[in-house]
């Protein structure tokens, strides 16, 4: 019993486990150091102006305000589309479907949907917003717009939000159903008054989660026709203007990244800090929740 | 699936001189003073099996449960007892691949008939399961939920206290009422368990093993509470625990589980059903002697 046994392959699986955490967290410090000193000197200089103004040719007066009317109007759509339609989905498959080999085949489908590249869903969103829905989406731009875009992103995220949802709500324990069930509830009843409030936290963060990554597409984007110029319609917070062309955050990321004047370099640092930020945002608002609902069980 | 289980069937098809065919359960009123008169019959079960898919679980169990009795139902691991239990409330509905052939009559209407709603059901016939499963809510929603999906109007007030009360439970939790249920003992959990299924005035109780996760003091005070509410209540219940079963119970049901030799599956069948007493001093089956007296099981 006396003097212990060093266990060297813990150790090094240990240190080994250390590491991929240490290079993890060096390759993400790395990037916010170089985003925020590169795009320090517009942050610090003319921050509302930067957020508020419009896309130019001008490094010193260009603004990202038109990209984050369009981030903000995609997320929007995610939300109020995608959400509601992939956690009643997952509250289906999970509570109400038989457990037939046809639900199956469907969960895996979902499954796939979750793992097709960006590029496609944006060229479903082409040919089925901007082509065939054209007269909804916006017939003046030709279906280019953010309606376009938010409903191509909405179809993005919501096998996500399918899968994450119908996770958290497998995870309630039978026990919690059966109680329910015991003193005499309907399905619905258990439903409501249990199993959603016991999976809420889970679900509210992977969509969360799932906002944060329609936030950050481009690629879909680009295939819906976002605009990488100079957006010269009014960009008002008005309904009309939902259906004119449109730009968001990644985009003007993408489109400053590409241009050879010097001080575009600076815009895009702080262009990707501001929608670090946004993301950071969204995902505190889920943590917090989260929390504040976790506390009732 | 065998063919057979689509109908009520006959008796007899396994071994007839094995289960005792319905035993006429009487009574002489200076038996126990304390019990009604005369038994009346809350529950006529027919030659039920329960089938799981094409595993039959239960075979041929034919019994009658009488009113204002405790009927443990006893037996090795894996002989169907509580599968059986959760035939009286339809809780097996909620397994999808669950079937039952054969007939329980409560108070005469088939349980099981097409018109029988199984929510309804469930309120008449409450359950306590084996692991205390309160809900994680206050203990005054825990006991108040059943009450609203029933659509009982009146004073929740009333009934939470008259609940908590009669499980012996009020004198400890009336103070922190809006509190979470979760922070009670687990003996406090199960009685609050108990209060719930009383809260929707249930004319029997199903209990599953309800004292296998409690201490001895907490399954003393369950039991003195199940000798106390016996005047109002039927209740049926599972145990492991051959003197508790000794000690609570009126009438005693022992299962066993036949070795099926071409499927190497298990199959519970009842093989002696009578007064508690009786069962534990002058069993007529050898095989029940040997589990009451500890020789196997």
């Amino acid at each position: 019993m006396q003097g212990r046994r060093f266990d060297a392959a813990g150790f090094v699986f240990r240190l080994l486990l250390l590491a991929a955490l240490f290079i993890t967290m060096l390759l993400l410090t790395i990037l916010i150091i170089d985003v925020v000193t590169s795009g320090w000197s517009v942050l610090s200089t003319r921050l509302g102006d930067f957020l508020t103004g419009k896309l130019g040719s001008i490094p010193a007066t260009s603004g990202i305000g038109q990209g984050l009317r369009g981030t903000f109007f995609i997320g929007l759509f995610v939300v109020v589309i995608a959400f509601p339609i992939g956690v009643g989905a997952a509250i289906y498959l999970e509570e109400y479907a038989p457990r037939s080999r046809f639900t199956r085949f469907i969960d895996v489908n979902i499954r796939n949907l979750a793992g097709v590249p960006s590029v496609v869903f944006g060229l479903l969103g082409f040919a089925i917003f901007v082509n065939a829905l054209e007269f909804i989406t916006g017939p003046r731009a030709n279906g280019a717009t953010v309606i376009s875009a938010g409903l191509t992103l909405a179809v993005l995220v919501l096998p996500i939000v399918i899968i994450t949802s119908a996770e958290a709500i497998r995870a309630v324990p039978e026990s919690l159903r059966e109680a329910g069930f015991g003193v005499g509830a309907t399905r619905w009843e258990v439903i409501r008054s249990h199993v959603l409030p016991y999976a809420g936290p889970g679900i509210l963060t992977g969509t969360v989660l799932s906002l944060a990554r329609a936030l950050g597409e481009a690629a879909p984007l680009i295939l819906v026709g976002a605009v990488t110029g100079f957006l010269t319609e009014g960009a008002r917070y008005s309904l009309e203007s939902l259906q004119e062309r449109f730009t968001a955050m990644p985009i003007v990321i993408y489109t400053w990244a590409g241009r050879p004047q010097p001080g575009f370099v600076e815009n895009t640092a702080a262009a990707i800090v501001v929608l670090l930020v946004v993301v950071l945002l969204a995902n505190t608002v889920a943590i917090l929740l989260r929390n504040k609902y976790e506390k009732r069980r | 699936m065998p063919p057979e289980a689509k109908t009520a069937q006959g008796s007899g098809s396994g071994s007839p001189s094995v289960v005792p065919t319905r035993l006429e359960i009487k009574r002489s009123p200076s038996d126990v003073p304390l019990s009604p008169p005369e038994d009346v019959p809350v529950f006529q079960v027919d030659d039920l099996s329960v089938y799981y898919g094409s595993f039959r679980a239960v075979r041929d169990v034919s019994m009658t449960v009488c009113e204002r009795q405790i009927t443990s139902l006893i037996g090795p691991s894996g002989c169907g007892k509580t599968t059986l239990l959760r035939c009286f409330n339809r809780m097996n509905d909620l397994v999808e691949i669950a079937r039952v052939a054969g007939k329980i009559l409560y108070h005469g209407v088939d349980l099981y008939h097409p018109d029988v709603n199984a929510v309804e059901v469930r309120r008449r016939i409450g359950m306590v399961f084996q692991k205390p499963n309160p809900f994680p809510k206050s203990i005054y929603d825990n006991i108040t939920f059943g009450p609203k999906v029933a659509g009982i109007k009146g004073n929740m007030d009333e009934i939470v206290e008259r609940s908590l009360r009669r499980a012996a439970l009020w004198d400890e939790v009336k103070d922190r009422l809006k509190e979470s249920a979760m922070g009670l003992s687990g003996g406090q959990q199960q009685r609050l368990c108990i209060a719930r299924a009383l809260a929707v005035d249930p004319e029997v109780i199903l209990m599953d093993e309800p004292c296998s996760a409690l201490d001895p003091i907490a399954t003393g005070r369950i039991e003195d509470l199940m000798e106390e509410i016996k005047s109002e209540y039927t209740i049926i219940i599972v145990t492991h625990n051959m003197q508790q079963a000794a000690r609570v119970s009126d009438m005693c049901a022992f299962f066993t589980a036949e070795v099926n030799e071409t499927s190497d599956t298990r199959t519970g069948v009842l093989v002696e059903y009578d007064k508690t007493e009786k069962m534990f001093s002058n069993p007529s089956d050898e095989r029940t002697e040997n589990y009451v007296t500890g020789r196997f099981g």
